[in-house]
């Protein structure tokens, strides 16, 4: 199954990123074969929309599922229309335990918004 | 003339001083009484002491995208253009997020289908009257879960048109983001209320640097003088930023502030401080 987890350093032995929209890098994932690649989030800087930008580049990679610490209100409903199934992980440890506790079923599945999105452009 | 208050921190007396600095101007004899803009739209309060009577109103929305499915063909096309990521393409279904458009048109003008039409959002509301001292006022208010301050602003100032001469006071929202750059964008002199403690300092040499990009002049108002330490005047001296005015740390001000009275009906040597004032940032301007 093909997966993406945010990280945030492009390695397997990297910390888990809590945020997604926000992350640092995205691990796309083969669960079986545990092959990686890590691409560095496009959004990151973005001044707004970085959870839909995020939803749209997991949707390009054609992964299954991803692994993240929050999903706001754009970014879950951009992920659900695309089919992408929304893990939570709460715990800290890095991507292997992760991808470890994934496959053992351990992660909770999700199909609401976890938090409120709070960083749309307009900071004061 | 065009004159910003601004702060950076939140909370130093921005309202305070523009509302006193537009009450100067409407005092007898000095011509054409000003024209005041509350552009701190997520939480208007210049009305409570300037105390206009609103008599005309307009609503303000920006066009974003409404797509139609049956024409559409799922490109993608529409969602690489937008700038903001307010428009998805997934599973060839178009999502918009309409806190997220802009409403810049660009995904309408992409869509190769023609399958986008432009439907008007509602973001808030613009107000405008007289306040008894004569004071031409106008006020933006953004709707309560907007998050787009920006074009509450940008339509506040189209709507209010100062006449020949007249001068302008604008009262910008606190900090330094989007919303303060566009209420600062077209003055002529930007006010900068600090006090002078750390965190008035820090968000001070924010609202300077503003003032740097957008060369505007710019000078300090410092309140609450006499709390904190040197620092902000140190700063000012350091950086060549005029100190122009000093309102001390006063019971007196604070009690009359909390019921809605100007720092006039505080103490009326007010009146010839702030005209004072006015004609210090009228040299500078004309320096310029």
């Amino acid at each position: 199954m093909k997966i993406i987890i945010t990280a945030s350093s492009p390695s397997l032995d990297a910390k888990f990123d809590m945020r997604f929209g926000r992350c640092a890098y995205f691990l796309v994932l083969d669960t079986e074969t545990m092959e990686w690649e890590a691409f560095s989030n496009p959004g990151i800087n973005a001044s707004g929309g970085a959870g839909t930008q995020a939803a749209q580049f997991i949707a390009k990679q054609k992964a299954e599922a991803v692994i993240s610490g929050d999903f706001g209100p754009n970014a879950s409903s951009a992920l659900n229309a695309a089919g992408i199934l929304m893990y939570r992980n709460k715990s800290d440890g890095n991507i292997q335990d992760i991808v470890k506790r994934f496959n053992a079923g351990e992660l909770q599945q999700v199909n609401m918004p976890t938090a409120s999105g709070t960083h749309h452009s307009q900071g004061r | 003339m065009r004159i910003t208050v601004a702060s950076g921190k939140g909370g130093t007396g921005k309202t305070t001083v523009a509302t006193s600095l537009a009450l100067s101007l409407s005092v007898d004899a000095l011509g054409l009484p000003p024209l005041f803009l509350d552009c701190d739209v997520e939480a208007p309060n210049a009305h409570l002491f300037l105390k206009p009577t609103f008599e005309s109103r307009k609503d303000v929305s920006i066009l974003i995208p409404n797509v139609d499915e049956s024409k559409c063909i799922g490109c993608g096309d529409c969602a690489e253009v937008c700038e903001y990521h307010a428009i998805a393409v997934l599973n060839k279904k178009v999502l918009v997020f309409p806190q997220l458009c802009h409403g810049c048109g660009s995904c309408t003008w992409v869509c190769p289908t023609k399958a986008i039409s432009e439907e008007p959002n509602l973001l808030g509301s613009l107000e405008a009257g007289s306040t008894p001292s004569g004071i031409q006022f106008s006020r933006g208010t953004l709707n309560i879960g907007e998050p787009m301050a920006v074009p509450v602003i940008r339509q506040l100032k189209k709507w209010s048109v100062a006449q020949s001469g007249q001068v302008v006071v604008v009262d910008a929202p606190p900090g330094t983001s989007c919303p303060v750059v566009e209420s600062v964008r077209g003055a002529d002199f930007l006010l900068l209320v600090t006090e002078p403690t750390p965190f008035g300092l820090h968000d001070l040499k924010l609202a300077a640097q503003v003032a740097k990009e957008l060369q505007i002049p710019a000078g300090v108002v410092i309140n609450r003088d006499g709390i904190g330490d040197p620092g902000v005047e140190k700063y000012c001296i350091d950086i060549g930023l005029p100190i122009l005015m000093r309102i001390p740390y006063d019971r007196a001000i604070a009690e009359g502030t909390a019921r809605g009275q100007t720092l006039f009906d505080i103490d009326p040597k007010y009146i010839m401080l702030f005209q004072q004032l006015f004609a210090e940032i009228s040299r500078i301007v004309a320096q310029q």
